[in-house]
């Protein structure tokens, strides 16, 4: 056993290379073009500052992502605390000398660009409580000292999150670390108490919520209750998907979106421009290099020898996959508008620094997947 | 070892719940694409066309109006281009500058400025703003010479309403303008075609035909972004220019009519007498309908409603006059008709009658002597007519004149401004004024004074069915479908009966009792025009082409008192408000007679000097043109 770690120790660069798992990273270039394409076409056939920008967040992160990869799985596991100890304090900094804009306070500034931390503590947190699981003997997983601490791990950044106030972070954040326990083997009766005790405890929710939130959900239940406020983004979406049809407008021939009917089309709304110009076809295509992602995360997970590589890739793949259904039923009309961007498509460089360090320690579980962890 | 059991039986753990999970992606996954089915492949149509209507909208311009062409084709309202400046504010880059620099190459004034900068305050910055809508040509070329200096501004090429004979038409077609409240809720076509910078038609021909003449909105479709932006055009429908219309009018005799009437108050109609056709139809003075297009200025406004010889009014139609001595052919008739005389009958003419202690003058004062019915007519002796007319009594004469159309609008629909006149009964006078008929009424009534009063159009058609031989006819302004040819109509005339062309019908439209009587009428006027010492014998042609038959008359327009009837004041020496009325009613060639005018010039003084030698200048090209006229008619049908 010792033996075998002190092999896998000494894995050369040219092995690593090696073994980083191609279909992913493909999987991955693939999906950055269509968002460098999606986001020329946001600027209407120009190369002009969101283009310009979300390619050289590409050119930085991608890098990034093969670098993260090649540190060992055992280091990320090693540091999770530490990480997720780090992105609360910044999530604290945040909520006291943060950016302000558009009404939330969720941002600051790192010089060379600005940092969201709460899209960071989607990762942290599955890291964290991949570790916890990890150590937690079996028996243990429904004691109530356990539970007590790993809802403290989600209630933490989620409470500061809701405070920011960004709903939807909070909700991606708080789900990314229910999955886990979920995975770790939490009893199914819990999630179903939980469950219905959320569905009894709604209304008292929705009256804690901001009056704005409230309209959102109001809006989302009747979008046409006020076509031009609050409805508007919604049945514009709609408009813009519907009318794409079979295959699309074609590449730059979004109507809905380069005469200005689409809002927020760089980040939120991104898929409905892509809908729009590529059509029923092109979505789907879209929605299956998604599940490929999703399913060579699996995969991965499932082939990796230590518990944490494995709940880390699990929880991973749900989280990627609760962000694009989020984000598409959003955009659909099946939900109420929430703030979430689709990884890698939609502009905005908390999100994708995030999403491709999760990628990378994907990657470094797949170089070392024999790796065990104590 | 107890680690690694625990560790795989966690692994176990893991990959069960992850199994779960997984079949629940799966799920949601076919659930969004089944969303993505829905809104893309079923409601496909429904949301293409709510994007259709974000992004397209149309932008409606102002319909081209129907030409309207004299019998001979020529227009007489037709199109023509104009050239517009349009500014687009969100183009100007210093929008001060830019009007101080229109203000001095176009002489705005500072009204039109102040209304420029509120124009601009209340439309959205990509509206463009009229500032001038009809720039002269000179003004056109300036304004594109300086173009690299006026960023902005937008010269534009657009189509308006032009009468190109001017003056000539005004009181026959009317002019356009833009519309006012009442007019767009009163007509519903003007409602649904309306766009700023639309023009409709305020009087004549012009209002009456609105909506055959209006034509439809072209339309132009663009594309708009979310802000209601134009970013491109799509689309040009061409609207339809609304129908040609056809006049009976012929363009050279209306226009001799203006100059005939050159600087006189007054108005000439010529008519067919076989279709009823209206070949000429002025109004003197007239003015020119072509300052109406774009708002006429107060000056201009003021010159023609101060001018004393009223412009406005439609002499031929809203005029209403005494026809004076010019009723006598039609009381001469009634009588005849009636019995009360033959042409035998003699009256002795002393220069007056009394009447129950009133004296009736002739408006010769040594009297004509014995006269008979034809030399009463030729020298218009009053005496006579006074004799016949109390012989006659009032109520057989109204009958008479009434069937000639006296005191009923003779186009009845076409101008809402024409009136109807009056021939005066007892029963009128009952009714109306509430007293009882005098006798010396009668006696004025028969030289044609007194309460009657007659449009000139309506003494045009009485000349016109006493010449074509006592038969009704229609009289029209407007070639209809199915013209009836002049030799259909003297034909159907002369066998005694007649189509009504609107409903097919026969129809007696015999207006006398014996045709005999007609003749004996017509020789009278005859003699009247080319007889020595008849009133219009100086008028007369003796070619017998252009040989005419006419009366003349003298309308007064106030009681002569005894005073000035011993003064006997040349015209001149008489305030122009007080002198007579001269009025002439002919017809000719006397051979074969085709056409029927009629002639008045307010305060011209006598029939005879002011008003016959007008027919006779005008009835050589009447006559000149005839042959034309009976070769266009079957130029073309046009349908209304």
């Amino acid at each position: 056993m010792f033996q075998q770690n002190r092999l896998n120790n000494e894995i050369t660069l040219l092995q690593k290379i090696k073994n980083l798992d191609y279909i992913l990273l493909i999987s991955v270039i693939f999906l950055s073009i269509i968002s460098v394409f999606v986001m020329y076409s946001t600027d209407g056939g120009e190369i002009l500052f969101h283009t310009k920008n979300h390619f050289i967040k590409l050119a930085v992160f991608f890098p990034l992502m093969i670098f993260v990869a090649f540190f060992n799985i055992k280091f990320w596991h090693n540091f999770s605390y530490i990480i997720y100890s780090l992105v609360i304090v910044l999530l604290i900094y945040v909520s006291f000398f943060g950016i302000k804009a558009s009404g939330s306070q969720r941002w600051m500034d790192v010089y060379f660009f600005v940092l969201q931390p709460s899209e960071l503590m989607k990762i942290a947190i599955i890291m964290c409580l991949a570790k916890y699981y990890h150590r937690l003997k079996i028996e243990n997983v429904n004691s109530f000292t356990s539970i007590t601490i790993v809802l403290s791990v989600i209630l933490i950044p989620t409470i500061l999150v809701v405070s920011q106030p960004d709903l939807g972070t909070s909700i991606l954040i708080a789900l990314s670390g229910l999955i886990i326990l979920w995975l770790g083997g939490v009893k199914i009766k819990y999630f179903i108490y939980s469950f219905i005790t959320f569905l009894i405890s709604l209304p008292f929710i929705i009256s804690f919520l901001k009056p704005y939130q409230k309209l959102r959900i109001l809006t989302f239940l009747d979008p046409d209750r006020d076509p031009l406020g609050a409805g508007y983004q919604i049945i514009q979406s709609k408009i813009a998907i519907g009318s794409g049809g079979l295959d699309g407008k074609g590449f730059l021939k979004g109507t809905q979106s380069y005469l200005d009917f689409l809002p927020e089309k760089h980040t939120d709304f991104i898929f409905t421009l892509f809908s729009e110009e590529f059509g029923f076809i092109g979505s789907v295509g879209l929605l299956i290099l998604y599940f490929i992602i999703i399913l060579r995360i699996i995969r991965i997970g499932s082939i990796s020898r230590s518990n944490f590589a494995r709940l880390f890739c699990f929880g991973y793949a749900f989280a990627i996959f609760i962000y694009i259904v989020v984000n598409l039923s959003m955009v659909l009309g099946l939900l109420p508008i929430v703030g979430s961007p689709l990884p890698i498509m939609s502009y905005g460089g908390s999100s994708m620094l995030a999403t491709m360090i999760g990628f990378g320690i994907v990657l470094s579980a797949k170089i070392n997947h024999k790796q065990m962890i104590a | 070892m107890i680690k690694s059991n625990s560790g795989i039986r966690k692994t176990d753990v893991i990959n069960r719940r992850m199994f779960i999970i997984g079949a629940a992606k799966v799920i949601v996954f076919v659930a969004i694409i089944a969303r993505l089915f829905s809104l893309q492949i079923n409601e496909n149509k429904k949301y293409l066309t709510l994007s259709d209507k974000n992004r397209i909208r149309e932008w409606r311009l102002p319909p081209t109006r129907g030409n309207i062409v004299d019998y001979f084709g020529n227009v007489i309202a037709g199109n023509l281009k104009v050239y517009q400046l349009h500014i687009i504010p969100e183009q100007v880059e210093n929008f001060n500058y830019l009007l101080v620099r229109l203000k001095n190459l176009l002489n705005l004034s500072d009204k039109k400025i102040a209304k420029i900068n509120k124009l601009k305050a209340e439309l959205k910055p990509w509206d463009s703003i009229i500032v001038s809508e009809n720039l002269s040509w000179s003004q056109f070329v300036k304004i594109n010479n300086y173009l690299y200096d006026l960023v902005g501004v937008k010269p534009v090429m657009t189509i308006s309403r032009n009468y190109p004979f001017n003056d000539v038409y005004t009181h026959v077609l009317g002019y356009v303008s833009q519309p006012n409240e009442k007019e767009i809720l009163d007509n519903q076509i003007i409602q649904e075609r309306f766009v700023p910078g639309m023009k409709v038609g305020k009087l004549g021909l012009e209002k009456r035909l609105e909506n055959h003449l209006i034509g439809t909105n072209a339309i132009q479709r663009y594309e708009v972004n979310a802000y209601g932006k134009r970013i491109n055009q799509l689309e040009h429908q061409k609207g339809q220019q609304g129908s040609k219309i056809r006049l009976t009018v012929d363009t050279e005799i209306q226009k001799a009519c203006g100059e005939l009437l050159n600087e006189k108050a007054g108005s000439i109609s010529v008519m067919d007498i076989y279709t009823g056709d209206i070949i000429a139809m002025y109004s003197s003075p007239s003015y020119d309908p072509n300052l109406f297009l774009f708002g006429i200025s107060q000056d201009e406004w003021q010159l023609i409603r101060n001018n004393p010889l009223k412009p406005l009014i439609n002499k031929t139609l809203s005029g209403l006059y005494s026809p004076g001595s010019t009723i006598k052919p039609i009381v001469a008739l009634s009588a005849l008709e009636n019995n009360v005389i033959d042409t035998k009958f003699k009256v002795k003419c002393t220069g007056k009658m009394e009447l129950y202690g009133q004296t009736f003058h002739c408006w010769k004062e040594k009297g004509h002597g014995w006269v008979s019915m034809k030399n009463a007519m030729k020298q218009s002796c009053d005496t006579y007519f006074y004799e016949v007319a109390r012989l006659l009594g009032v109520d057989r004469l109204n009958i008479t004149a009434q069937k000639f159309g006296l005191g009923k609008k003779v186009l009845g629909e076409y101008f809402d401004n024409e009136k109807k006149g009056l021939f005066p009964n007892t029963k009128w006078k009952k009714n109306n004024l509430g007293r009882g008929w005098v006798l010396g009424e009668t006696l004025i009534t028969g030289i044609g004074q007194g309460y009657i009063q007659s449009t000139p159009l309506q003494l045009c058609m009485m000349t016109a069915q006493i010449a074509n031989g006592g038969y009704a006819i229609k009289p029209k302004i407007i070639v209809d479908s199915n013209p009836t040819s002049y030799e259909d109509a003297k034909q159907s005339m002369e066998s005694g009966l007649l189509f009504d062309s609107n409903s097919d019908s026969l129809l007696d439209k015999k207006l006398f009792k014996d045709k005999k009587n007609i003749k004996i009428i017509q020789e009278a006027m005859f003699a009247s025009t080319n007889e020595r010492f008849g009133t219009s014998y100086k008028s007369r042609i003796d070619d017998p082409k252009y040989q005419f038959a006419g009366k003349t008359g003298t309308a007064q327009v106030k009681r002569i008192s005894k005073r000035e009837r011993e003064l006997d004041l040349e015209l001149e020496e008489i305030p122009y408000k007080d002198r007579d009325h001269a009025l002439y009613v002919a017809y000719g060639p006397y051979i074969n007679p085709r056409y029927a005018l009629s002639i008045i010039i307010e305060h011209g003084g006598s029939g005879s000097k002011a008003a016959a030698p007008i027919a006779k200048k005008l009835f050589k090209l009447i006559i000149d043109r005839h042959e034309l006229r009976n070769k266009q008619s079957n130029f073309e049908r046009i349908t209304i």
